[in-house]
């Protein structure tokens, strides 16, 4: 459920800044003008498309996995929870990618792109002890 | 089914916070619309003794664009590199609009004065727009560079200027003046960040959509209609 959470608010987060990325909200709130700054980067897209829209695609998958593993016939399966786990891992490494670029490259730091790393970073910890409590019931069992 | 009930709440739970995410998304959208006709302002006031502005676009055209912007501004750079070939294409090189741009350069952005010096320069050669996309378009290369006038000569040198009157004019620093009478026009008029426009009377703050400055034009064309 933590999980699911998590992944909402960061497909949200996401979203917001996709949103702005291709121009359909004008201005973007930012305590300062980093946000800008790193949207507008050219790290702010690979291959054409916009670094954004991968937290979308990436959060909504891993929503949708999150989901399903609550579902009666999945919960008690580690599947949905190993899914996750590789997800996230990969969500945490391009997020420690970019907030690297963030710190050493563009010298501008945007608060959404770091609440993103936060997020998927949280989702990454939570399903890693999903896991291990899966462990513990099937060791029980 | 025991759990499939269990879960109702967190499934409301999560529609909440995603129809609460959506509302903001949707009411930053609005608030944006809202900003693009909030404030009316007193007409230009034109001293024709003095620098006006770098202009594109016809003199007859109806309607005047005014652009008070800063070359490190990634808001500014936000609106010339996504709106900014729109408003050229479809309503500058139809003739429906004037753009006008004027320098305003932010206190703290370092790398500002000499980015609007070298437009300045390059405008005395009348390339003054193709300097400005240059400018733009590389913002992410010179803003943060701590030798910025190597890579704004590298875009003279693109943009085809005489490099050698180039070179004298940012040593001389020709237009500090003419680039602090723009800033000083923009207080005048209420603009205290960058991008602010003018569009029809109204000053309208941010990076406009394509969408935003046609639907400003329009209601200019609008209202001087008999």
């Amino acid at each position: 459920m933590v999980g699911a959470t998590l992944a909402l608010v960061g497909l949200l987060v996401s979203l917001y800044l996709w949103l702005w990325k291709i121009g359909v909200l004008g201005s973007i709130v930012c305590f300062n003008d980093g946000c800008e700054t790193v949207q507008l980067s050219q790290h702010s897209e690979a291959f054409g498309i916009p670094v954004a829209f991968f937290g979308v695609a990436g959060y909504l998958v891993l929503l949708i996995v999150s989901l399903v593993g609550l579902q009666p016939r999945w919960a008690e399966r580690p599947e949905p929870t190993l899914a996750v786990v590789a997800g996230s891992a990969l969500g945490v490494a391009y997020s420690a990618y970019l907030t690297y670029l963030e710190a050493a490259v563009i010298h501008a730091w945007c608060q959404w792109c770091v609440i993103s790393a936060v997020i998927i970073t949280a989702i990454f910890v939570t399903a890693l002890a999903g896991l291990r409590n899966l462990r513990r019931s099937f060791r029980a069992a | 089914m025991a759990q499939a009930r269990s879960l109702k709440p967190f499934y409301i739970g999560l529609g909440l916070i995603a129809a609460a995410g959506l509302a903001a998304i949707w009411m930053a959208r609005q608030s944006n619309a809202a900003r693009t006709a909030a404030r009316e302002v007193d007409p230009v006031p034109v001293n024709a003794a003095g620098f006006q502005g770098y202009v594109l676009g016809s003199d007859t055209a109806p309607v005047e664009i005014l652009e008070f912007a800063d070359f490190e501004c990634g808001a500014c750079g936000y609106f010339a590199v996504l709106s900014g070939p729109d408003v050229k294409s479809r309503l500058v090189n139809t003739g429906r609009v004037r753009w006008r741009f004027r320098d305003f350069p932010i206190d703290g952005h370092l790398n500002a004065p000499i980015a609007h010096q070298a437009a300045a320069c390059a405008g005395e050669q009348g390339r003054f727009w193709d300097m400005h996309d240059q400018i733009f378009f590389n913002q992410s290369g010179w803003a943060r560079d701590r030798r910025p006038a190597r890579r704004l000569k590298e875009y003279a040198r693109t943009v085809g200027l005489q490099m050698d009157q180039y070179d004298e004019c940012m040593e001389q620093q020709r237009h500090t003046a003419r680039i602090a009478a723009g800033k000083q026009e923009g207080l005048a008029l209420g603009v205290n960040s960058t991008p602010s426009f003018i569009i029809g009377g109204v000053l309208v703050i941010g990076a406009l959509p394509y969408d935003s400055v046609l639907a400003l034009v329009e209601r200019a064309e609008r209202a001087l209609q008999p």
